[in-house]
């Protein structure tokens, strides 16, 4: 099976020394993939960087043959893959429903009702706040929309920069929930996470990142029972 | 009483019309491009003299020619972010606001080189008779004509913002543009947009400004202020807000020199400016966000 | 006698040109070093000109005063009304983005203009004030005068300048720096930025202040019109701009260049017809208006650009 997304030898900073040095790791259609790592180990450096929000200095990001490298924010969304950043991931003035239809603008899906029907049956709780600005919602509810946001131009992967940062427990495992399900809708996902072992225990795939470079990779189940792993990062034994 | 009407209302609301008009343009710069647009009074008056000048080869109503102020405000704006604004986009937004104290002494300069520093009255310039209504009321049909056009085009435009793909863009650009980019908004378009609506409002503005009294180089300029007051009193990144805006300092500045105690005026006439600017500094240290949660800069 | 001529017209752009100066130090002071954006330069130097000129004119019935005090003791005072009008206008706007401490600037210059016109029981309304003396006046007539007061001007500009060099250099202009390029670390250093920031705008209006009266003492003469805006914001403006903000010395550099290249476009514009004559001011703000956005595009940083000194430590 060929990957989806390809990563070769990536370099990028914010113009200064680099924050990600030689990162490598495919992610296979209809996975979930989650970067992990400690704090400052260039975990978000790498979705803005597939997102082209960097400096690159080299290396290949191989999307569906195409070189994403080489390609602008504004491209990427046209070419199938969406983002949702970690804080500030809504417009605060606009609808919830305004929200959605943003993320319809840059490639358009074919049936737009059909779509919209699709994102709101993934996420019923919106469907009585359509009306409302989305500033006004909860935490939760807003990254629901964030998450919405992104589903709408019908992505074929979705970058996730902390979808559960500052929420609650509950919330979290919603989350994570919900993310299932939107794998089994086809989209294929890639997120980064602090919740590491809530985070392995959904994903396919789990790639370690300390200090700007490649740790480990490995499935979930191997990651969690990998002793180095878990020694430097996970904290103490396993549960 | 119906001198209060007559001679204070209405003209405040033909004013405050003027204001709204133009402080929605500043207003939207402010939320999309994050800069105080300085030279915006003076691509009123370009607009303005670009309606003069048709007026001098058409015999008719000017209020007709006013498309053509438009083309001229919008063809000018659009120019000069090209040249001027664009190269600085990646700066801290200070250097875009000093950028556009020289494209307003551009503007002003290039107003007199071509059409001469001395006042210009449209028309023939005679008194046109009032609108009479009841027997009582008489109000100029300019005033009327330029609240009615407002009122028109802020329905318009809200239709715009509010349901078309286009304007939608526009309020998320001026909500996050970091997110707008994100989701693969074009911001080009957003801004090109931007400047379309605010300097064909500008050029409208103006227009109305000079009818009422007459045009001269310094007519935008001098609008500038309560235009500012208006949009910060309306909350950066509202347009609806900054017409509101626009209405309270029209009605401010004009009832203030009403003789509300005994028989002199409240405030002497030529201090009319300095209102604007006493609402804005109180709005400044008291609410700077605005009366309708704009956003602060 | 050509040359006595050219000497002297030298002189008068010298003095001039030094008013820019000082003007130039001010503003360089609140926006080279304090990143501070006032746009109504015209504004405290129309204080400062009418304090100075009320302050030492002989008492007239026509405007407040005078007082028939000295140059030096108007000027004083001037410095002083200037810096409490920076004051008020800092108080309110420093902690906001420097787009509203703009508008809140020019504003103040624009209602100063209205109060200049209207009030003229202080300021004799659009006839200005006559009769304004100028320093050790009363011993001096003719071109000597001039040459004195190029003098006066540019040992007031020397002072200044040290003044300001002083405060770059010292721990004060350090913190000031640090606040203009990165506010949230100096915060984080336990800096108070407001009240730094306070003081630059006041420290730079004052100077605009004693500018202001400068000019007035050399026109002996002054009107409204002595504080377009134009003519005394915006050069500011770009004379700074094209001799390089933070740096004291580019702020001389600039206005001196700027200056003469204005005076001298207006030797070449007498030449023209007639009918252009009138028209020739606006070509040369047309002219002033694209050279800033050449400037800010090209030549950002000046033709003296900013150094930080080198840090010394003592043994």
């Amino acid at each position: 099976m060929s990957a989806l997304l390809s990563v070769r030898g990536l370099t990028a900073g914010y113009g200064g020394p680099p924050i990600i040095e030689d990162i490598a790791f495919d992610v296979q259609p209809h996975e979930i993939a989650v970067i992990l790592g400690p704090n400052g180990a260039g975990k978000s450096t790498v979705l803005k960087t597939i997102f082209a929000l960097t400096s690159i200095a080299s290396g290949t990001i191989d999307f569906d043959g195409t070189d994403l490298a080489r390609c602008k924010t504004s491209a990427l969304v046209t070419l199938g893959v969406s983002a949702v950043p970690q804080s500030s991931n809504v417009f605060p003035n606009l609808t919830v429903d305004e929200n959605l239809d943003i993320g319809t603008y840059a490639a358009p899906p074919a049936d737009k009702v059909a779509t919209h029907e699709k994102v709101l049956h993934l996420f019923p709780d919106l469907r009585a706040k359509l009306k409302q600005p989305a500033g006004e919602l909860s935490g939760g509810q807003r990254q629901m929309v964030a998450i919405g946001r992104a589903l709408m131009c019908e992505p074929k992967l979705m970058l996730l920069d902390e979808p559960t940062a500052g929420l609650s427990p509950a919330y979290l495992e919603r989350i994570f929930d919900l993310l299932l399900d939107i794998r089994k809708t086809g989209v294929t996902i890639l997120m980064v996470e602090q919740n590491a072992r809530q985070a392995l225990q959904i994903a396919d795939q789990g790639h370690v990142l300390v200090n700007g470079r490649n740790f480990a990779s490995g499935t979930g189940k191997e990651l969690l029972a990998d002793e180095n792993v878990r020694r430097s990062f996970l904290g103490g034994a396993a549960t | 009483m119906i001198d209060f009407i007559n001679f204070y209302l209405v003209p405040a609301l033909a004013i405050g019309s003027v204001y709204a008009l133009g402080a929605v343009g500043i207003s939207m710069i402010f939320g999309i491009l994050r800069f105080a647009h300085f030279a915006h009074g003076d691509l009123m008056t370009l607009g303005t003299y670009g309606v003069l000048a048709a007026a001098a080869i058409f015999p008719v109503n000017p209020l007709l020619l006013v498309p053509f102020g438009m083309v001229l405000a919008i063809v000018s704006a659009l120019l000069v972010d090209k040249v001027f604004y664009r190269p600085l986009r990646k700066l801290p937004t200070i250097y875009t606001v000093i950028s556009s104290f020289g494209v307003a002494l551009i503007f002003r300069s290039l107003v007199q080189l071509l059409w001469g520093s001395q006042n210009q009255v449209f028309g023939s310039g005679g008194v046109r008779p009032p609108l009479v209504l009841f027997d009582t009321f008489r109000v100029s049909v300019l005033h009327v004509q330029a609240v009615v056009a407002t009122s028109v085009i802020a329905l318009f435009l809200h239709f715009f913002l509010s349901r078309t793909k286009t304007g939608r863009s526009m309020r998320a650009v001026s909500d996050d543009p970091e997110l707008a980019q994100v989701a693969g908004l074009d911001t080009e378009k957003v801004v090109r947009w931007t400047w379309i609506i605010g300097a064909a409002l500008a050029a409208v503005a103006g227009s109305f400004a000079a009818m009422d009294t007459s045009a001269h180089p310094n007519l935008g300029w001098n609008l500038l202020m309560p235009m500012f007051a208006a949009a910060i009193l309306g909350g950066i990144g509202k347009p609806m807000g900054a017409m509101a805006g626009g209405y309270i300092i029209g009605l401010a500045e004009e009832l203030s020199s009403y003789h509300w105690i005994g028989d002199h005026a409240l405030i002497s006439p030529s201090y009319k400016t300095a209102v604007a600017f006493v609402i804005m500094i109180v709005l400044l240290i008291v609410k700077p966000q605005g009366l309708f949660k704009g956003r602060l800069l | 006698m050509e040359w006595t001529g050219l000497f002297f017209y030298l002189v008068s752009i010298l003095i001039a040109g030094g008013i820019y100066a000082l003007l130039c130090l001010a503003l360089n002071i609140q926006w080279g070093m304090g990143g501070l954006f006032n746009a109504g330069i015209a504004g405290f130097f129309a204080i400062g000109a009418y304090t100075s000129a009320i302050l030492t004119t002989g008492e007239s019935s026509k405007h407040l005063g005078g007082f028939g005090l000295p140059v030096f003791a108007g000027l004083l005072g001037a410095a002083l009304l200037a810096g409490l009008m920076g004051w008020a206008v800092a108080k309110i706007c420093v902690r906001l983005k420097s787009d509203y401490l703009a508008m809140a600037s020019i504003g103040i210059a624009e209602i100063l203009r209205l109060v200049i016109v209207n009030e003229s029981w202080v300021t004799n309304g659009s006839l200005g004030l006559a009769g304004i003396p100028r320093p050790f006046g009363e011993y001096l007539a003719g071109r000597s005068a001039d040459l004195v007061f190029l003098a006066y001007v540019w040992t007031i500009v020397l002072i200044v300048y040290f003044v300001a060099m002083r405060l770059y250099d010292s721990p004060w202009g350090r913190s000031l720096r640090a606040i203009r390029d990165n506010e949230a670390s100096a915060a984080a250093a336990g800096k108070n930025i407001e009240k730094f920031r306070v003081q630059t705008f006041v420290i730079g209006c004052a100077v605009m202040g004693v500018a202001g009266g400068l000019s007035a003492h050399y026109f002996r003469f002054l009107s409204p019109s002595a504080t377009d805006p134009l003519l005394v914001t915006f050069l500011v403006w770009v004379m700074l701009m094209a001799g390089g903000s933070g740096n004291n010395r580019g702020a001389i550099v600039g206005a001196l260049g700027i200056w003469s290249l204005w005076s001298m476009t207006e030797i070449f514009t007498n030449r023209l017809p007639l009918e252009w004559i009138t028209r020739s001011s606006y070509i040369r703000m047309l002219l002033v208006g694209l050279l800033l956005q050449v400037v800010l595009q090209k030549f950002r940083s000046g033709v003296l650009p900013e150094k930080s000194p080198p840090l010394r430590f003592r043994k």
